[in-house]
């Protein structure tokens, strides 16, 4: 009997959805109403500057229409929109700004205007509670990755050399070692930026050929867990590596370090490590051209060229 | 060492860089002898091959003299003389097990990027862009190559290096379009874009079986050259229609297969280039798929359209139903090099086919900036610059 599986290839998804009272729900609210504002601003500036006291401004009125727009869009966009909210308060900031101007321009009519700025008020107390929120959520989320590559070698050869965990540094860009210890344990140790380190021990909850899957232990600097499987493919073609990781970054310094080490995209990152594991695999080397000449390179050393004049 | 680098749009210098170093257990550095300027870089010079960096070496065609050895390379000695392919191939992955070398899996340390762009990553090419790996070409005095073990050849002393050179490309290339037609005996073939690809399309599609060649391009020693030295009859299109005067020598049939020799930066007179010209500079499309359409268009029903031309990313108005509806072939890819080096270097040795006549200027690496600017404008009758940089 054929099984299905449902695989969620190369995606990156952050635990909870978003919903009505989370964070991420508000942030969808307020993209949306951005969203509104915005065409109505476009569309209809004149009807619009009347009702919030402001006559003969209908370029300005459609330019903040269209900043609407973008601001909401970006707001949709993204699943933790926590950048994007912060700068819907820097625009809510210009559109107070811009009120409390219009209160001596020409036809004015003051009341209105104290009106609108109350409900722009309203909205920047709501985006700033939200872009909060937002924040403090983010250190806590867990990342999570899956993703697969096709090697040219048996399931066999790809878990023998995985097995070996000192190998994995030859392939993992961002770990410098990984120590085997006693009782299934091994110590990982992982550079960042400015020479600073991030450490955490695993556990090998599962080994067999075909399938490896490890847990972080208490006290490391990244809470992770992850699985490695090693599929036979279809015949002449190999083997389908399958990685799924999950981990929680921490807050604070180490966090920030954690975030570097995996980039804006931890898929991506995963990606190229499997590449790189791939290119070990087939290749017996990691292609590279770290370290290569280019006119960017200060010139050190000529040696070739001063052998070559003696 | 001296290298040819890039600097921005139309903005290439020669300066003293660090001389290259082996990094891998399979690179092999080569002290080169002779290189060129491909049509190709001037896409590269013209500012339209995305993630190019300041100071990056240009140059994918040379050959030269193995000067240093990675562990890993069994087949090759110091003082060996070589001619380097373009495509950088594993030589052990899925598709360089099927010869497809342009495709290979291992070689391109920037595959992500392709990735977003193309949806897959094609091979690792010297000097073209960090797309494409962003490895140091070979318009420099030294070149470190990667899976030495798997792309050079070693090439007979009795040849000259102008003989052999540019089995690193466009020898290669413009014989893969030829292939790419599927020619059977009797058969037309209509090359657009006369330059050394175009030549060596043709060249090659006679060698191929093909009884008629026709040639199209508008600058008038290319369209002499493709007729005296490669033997096609020849279309100028800024003095004539092609696609009537294609239909005009073909019975209203059409050729029963097109070359796109040009790619990305076609010309053509009349409003619909300056059109492609706007959407171009606007960055709506990246390229300008002018002789494409052209071709495809004129192609005979049931016919292939092979396009070694290059194509960096979207074009727009594509004859999609005039492909569809008439059941066209395309056949496309960058050069499967390592493929086609050694019984196209045994074809040059038997006189099959001397690649040496499309050579109009033999320069100095230090002229290289003055080289490229001729090349593009087409100036001085620029047809094939070869550098030597030693």
């Amino acid at each position: 009997m054929a099984t299905q599986t449902t695989y969620n290839h190369g995606s990156q998804s952050w635990e909870g959805e978003p919903g009505k009272g989370s964070a991420q729900g508000w942030a969808r609210g307020l993209g949306w109403f951005s969203v509104g504002l915005g065409f109505t601003e476009l569309l209809l500036p004149g009807p619009l500057g009347r009702l919030i006291g402001v006559r003969d401004h209908r370029t300005l009125i459609r330019a903040m229409g269209a900043r609407e727009i973008a601001a909401g869009i970006m707001v949709l966009k993204e699943r933790t929109p926590t950048r994007s909210m912060a700068a819907r308060v820097s625009g809510d900031i210009v559109d107070l700004g811009l009120l409390s101007a219009g209160l001596g321009s020409r036809g004015a009519r003051r009341g209105r205007i104290v009106g609108a700025a109350a409900a722009v008020a309203g909205v920047t107390a709501l985006d700033v509670l939200c872009t909060k929120q937002l924040a403090e959520r983010e250190p806590s989320a867990l990342a999570e990755t899956v993703q697969t590559i096709a090697i040219n070698r048996s399931p066999e050869e790809c878990y023998q050399f995985w097995r070996d965990f000192e190998n994995l540094p030859r392939f993992m860009k961002h770990v410098e070692s990984v120590r085997v210890m006693p009782e299934g344990r091994t110590r990982w140790i992982a550079k960042g930026p400015a020479g600073m380190r991030v450490q955490w021990d695993a556990e090998i909850t599962e080994d067999r050929p075909g399938r490896i899957t490890w847990r972080s232990l208490e006290g490391s600097d990244i809470e992770n867990t992850g699985s490695v499987r090693f599929e036979r493919a279809p015949t002449g073609h190999g083997t389908i590596v399958r990685a799924h990781i999950q981990y929680r970054p921490p807050a604070g310094k180490i966090g920030s370090v954690v975030a570097k080490l995996f980039g804006e995209e931890p898929s991506i990152q995963a990606k190229t490590d499997l590449r790189r594991f791939k290119q070990m695999m087939e290749t017996g080397e990691v292609a590279t051209i770290e370290g290569q000449t280019s006119g960017r390179a200060h010139v050190e050393q000529s040696a070739r060229a001063a052998a070559a004049h003696a | 060492m001296k290298a040819n680098c890039w600097y921005g749009k139309h903005d290439v210098r020669v300066k003293e860089v660090p001389d290259p170093t082996i990094l891998n257990p399979r690179d092999a550095i080569v002290k080169i002898t002779l290189t060129a300027i491909c049509g190709s870089d001037l896409h590269l010079y013209d500012g339209y091959i995305p993630t190019m960096e300041h100071g990056d070496i240009l140059g994918h065609e040379f050959m030269g003299e193995i000067v240093e050895l990675g562990g890993r390379v069994n087949n090759l000695k110091i003082g060996d003389r070589v001619v380097v392919p373009f495509t950088i191939s594993c030589g052990n992955c899925f598709f360089c097990e099927m010869q497809l070398y342009s495709l290979c899996e291992n070689s391109n340390p920037n595959a992500w990027m392709a990735e977003k762009l193309w949806g897959h990553s094609p091979t690792g090419i010297f000097g073209y862009s960090h797309l494409v790996g962003g490895y140091a070409g070979g318009q420099a005095q030294y070149t470190r190559v990667p899976f030495a073990d798997v792309g050079p050849i070693k090439v007979p002393t009795e040849l000259t290096d102008e003989q052999v050179l540019f089995l690193s490309d466009i020898l290669p290339t413009g014989y893969m379009a030829a292939e790419n037609c599927n020619i059977h005996p009797g058969d037309t073939v209509a090359v657009w874009g006369c330059g050394p690809v175009g030549l060596f399309a043709i060249k090659s599609a006679y060698l191929l079986g093909a009884e008629r060649v026709i040639a199209i391009d508008r600058i008038p020693e290319r369209l002499r050259m493709a007729h005296e030295k490669a033997g096609a009859e020849t279309i100028n299109y800024e003095h004539a229609n092609v696609y009537d005067t294609l239909m005009e020598m073909t019975g209203g049939r059409g050729p029963d297969s097109c070359i796109d020799a040009v790619g990305m930066e076609a010309h053509m007179p009349g409003p619909l280039y300056a059109y492609d010209r706007v959407k171009q500079a606007l960055m709506f499309e990246t390229g300008r798929p002018i002789a494409l359409r052209e071709a495809i268009m004129a192609c005979r029903n049931g016919g292939t359209i092979s396009v070694p031309g290059v194509y960096g990313g979207l074009v727009d108005k594509m004859p999609l139903g005039s492909i569809m509806n008439r059941a066209l072939t395309i056949k496309t890819g960058q050069t499967h090099v390592q493929r086609y080096m050694r019984p196209l270097l045994e074809r040059i040795q038997n006189g099959e086919i001397d690649p040496t006549f499309v050579i109009t200027h033999r320069l100095s690496l230090e002229d290289a900036p003055m080289a490229y600017q001729i090349f593009k404008n087409k100036q001085d009758e620029c047809i094939k610059v070869v550098l030597s940089p030693n």
